[in-house]
């Protein structure tokens, strides 16, 4: 998405977005995470166009998109690193994962670094309990994540 | 002649590796001139053998793991194509300890076929239940279910087959089943594994389902935490429907059925029933009050079968050998399998199918060979982030959903997670209410302030505020949570905290919780 796009040409696209859901029994998830797919997030204009659609209040949409961890309100970064934070993955080590992380990349749980390449998020349980600790890297799963291989991934996704 | 190759697409395995060395044994291949056919198939669920590779031999399927990208050469050098010796040989895959010395009804052809073919799935007795049930009456089809003594494989352990009925008997043109593949619990994969796995089961029991109640339409619905299990249930969906499984016309007959996937959007409280069919609406996923019953007034406010993963995995099985064949596994009241979830700090992590019965000590020192680190085990978490934590003074508790309650525990989803010395019991106590409050779904107010009070409680025992005192009031705190949360979320989270508090008092003294910064 251009950064300059009005809210007229954000409405178009969601519009196209909506037309192709509404036929479904409870379109609205199917159509927010369609509308993040195609805008990395959900960009505040969307909102009134789904309503629009729906024949629902703005308030309901927001109240809806806001609930969910998934629905972003901002841009991510370029690479969306997720670390589980769940009990397996603790047993092994995610704790200090996170820390490493956290301290690398200079940014706290769902921030985004200064240069907007990555966004840290936590997840809690990507069912890969038994290959714990689990990340997912754009989504990419990846099991028992050491620091050498998180700053490998690192360096990768910084080059 | 061409040489079929398994290397597992299931995501633990994708986790480790197994792209990665799928494309190096195709590359390796194709330069030394092999004839070779690689397939993706699911995960026998040895997560410490993952990547699997397993080869089709004159002497039957064998099997080689964990195999590394830099393995590949070596186990070419050695012919592995002819099942040759090699340090990753493994023998014969149905010989391998760990999976030999289970029964598997459920997961029986996961990881043995590739996930999307229909043809596999036949060849290996798949649809034989369908094919039964399309020639009984609803009645019986319930009648059969509630004979082999299932109960949900989700948390609760309600009687399938009751649940059946009441959707069958309720009045309505429009009938739905649900099946809850939201499985956000902690140490749990099961469900993960047989959608990645062995799809068309699930498909095959939510046909078998809507037979039984009249529902015509069947949605499953996943969280977003799982792309994986989502491509291939939507893949296997699109092959059944090609080969008139799904549609109007199922196999043949004058029944329609047909389903698709949704996804959640990261929201745990989406695992209990109500949650997620508000989610399915298209609303916030926050709890119904009951009554009415979702079997009642369910999606749309239709009379909706809201089961679990695991449950609807099991029917096809019963439908095909009988009711008694199954009721015939288990213990007490605990009847058929449970495929068992061995998680988090242990050498032989993987799911471990087997009737109810065996001891927690069964399972986390001889199945799962005690820690990863080599350290001893302090505490098994069972159930979930909802779940008890167990001390080994209760490793003699029976896997039974009756004799877990005794123990002041839940069975839950079946997930165990090890935990070996080094564990901290009053940080776990504090992340089970963190939890609870980023979770909360804020309806009920037990859980929603109480979650966060009871965070702020756990802090003040470990800085040495009023400790005694603080215990008190964590536990008082517990029992309102336990007895006026709406749903489970907020009336289980004291399972996690209480048993801490219990079995392990020493580590509620005060000092620095080493808690990440928030």
């Amino acid at each position: 998405m251009s950064a300059t796009e009005t809210t007229e040409e954000i409405s178009v696209r969601v519009g196209t977005i909506c037309d192709g859901l509404a036929g479904l029994e409870g379109p609205l998830l199917p159509i927010l995470h369609e509308v993040q797919e195609e805008f990395g997030f959900i960009p505040e204009g969307a909102l009134q166009t789904i309503a629009k659609k729906l024949n629902l209040s703005r308030a309901e949409v927001h109240g809806v998109a806001s609930f969910y961890h998934d629905f972003r309100e901002e841009k991510p970064g370029r690479h969306v690193i997720k670390i589980c934070r769940a009990e397996a993955c603790q047993s092994m080590g995610a704790d200090d994962l996170s820390d490493h992380a956290k301290r690398k990349l200079k940014v706290d749980w769902s921030e985004t670094t200064s240069d907007q390449n990555v966004t840290l998020e936590p997840v809690f349980c990507l069912g890969l309990c038994a290959c714990a600790p689990a990340a997912m890297v754009d989504g990419k799963v990846i099991g028992r994540v050491s620091k050498d291989r998180l700053d490998r991934i690192l360096s990768e996704v910084e080059s | 002649m061409t040489v079929k190759i398994y290397v597992p697409l299931d995501s633990g395995s994708v986790a480790l590796g197994a792209d990665e060395v799928a494309t190096a044994i195709a590359a390796t291949a194709a330069k030394r001139g092999e004839d070779v056919q690689i397939v993706r198939n699911g995960s026998f669920g040895m997560y410490w053998l993952e990547p699997m590779v397993e080869v089709e031999t004159s002497r039957g399927r064998l099997a080689y793991g964990p195999v590394a990208v830099e393995d590949v050469d070596s186990l070419f050098d050695a012919g592995f194509l002819n099942g040759s010796d090699h340090k990753r040989y493994l023998g014969h895959t149905q010989d391998i300890p760990f999976l030999k010395a289970q029964t598997r009804l459920t997961f029986q052809r996961c990881g043995i076929i590739d996930p999307v073919s229909l043809d596999d799935y036949r060849a290996n007795d798949g649809l034989k239940g369908l094919e039964n049930a399309l020639k009984m009456t609803s009645e019986d089809i319930v009648k059969a279910v509630t004979d082999s003594g299932l109960r949900g494989r989700g948390g609760a352990g309600f009687p399938t087959g009751i649940k059946w009925n009441t959707v069958r008997q309720a009045p309505g043109d429009q009938k739905y089943i649900v099946c809850n593949a939201d499985e956000g619990d902690s140490g749990t994969f099961a469900d993960r594994m047989i959608m990645e796995g062995e799809p068309f089961v699930l498909i095959e029991g939510m046909i078998i389902a809507g037979l039984a109640t009249g529902a015509t339409k069947g949605y499953v619905y996943t969280r977003s935490e799982y792309p994986d299990a989502i491509r291939i249930m939507n893949e296997a969906i699109e092959v059944a429907r090609a080969n008139k499984l799904l549609g109007p016309k199922v196999l043949g007959s004058d029944y329609a059925f047909d389903m698709e996937v949704r996804m959640g959007a990261g929201a745990y409280v989406c695992g209990e029933e109500t949650s997620l069919l508000n989610s399915m609406e298209g609303k916030r996923g926050v709890v119904r009050a009951k009554p009415p019953l979702p079997a009642l007034e369910g999606f749309m406010a239709r009379p909706t079968v809201v089961n679990n993963v695991i449950s609807l995995c099991s029917v096809p099985v019963i439908l095909e050998k009988g009711a008694e064949y199954y009721r015939d596994f288990g213990m007490g009241r605990s009847r058929g399998t449970i495929p068992i979830q061995i998680a988090g700090n242990v050498k032989h992590g993987g799911l471990y199918e087997t009737a109810f019965g065996l001891t927690l000590g069964e399972i986390v020192d001889q199945i799962g060979g005690g820690t990863a680190s080599g350290r001893p085990v302090k505490a098994v978490q069972v159930g979930g982030p909802l779940g008890a934590y167990f001390p080994r003074e209760l490793f003699d508790t029976p896997f039974d959903y009756e004799a877990f309650a005794k123990a002041d525990g839940l069975i839950g989803h079946a997930g165990v997670v090890v935990f070996d010395d080094s564990v901290d019991m009053m940080k776990q106590a504090r992340f089970a209410m963190e939890f609870c409050a980023i979770e909360s779904c804020g309806k009920c107010t037990p859980c929603r302030i109480g979650s966060t009070r009871g965070t702020e409680v756990v802090d003040k025992i470990a800085r040495g505020e009023d400790p005694e005192m603080q215990k008190e009031l964590l536990a008082d705190l517990c029992e309102t949570m336990k007895f006026g949360s709406l749903c489970a979320l907020g009336g289980f989270t004291p399972y996690p905290v209480m048993s801490a508090l219990t079995h392990f008092p020493d580590d509620f003294r005060p000092h620095a919780l080493d808690i990440a910064a928030e």
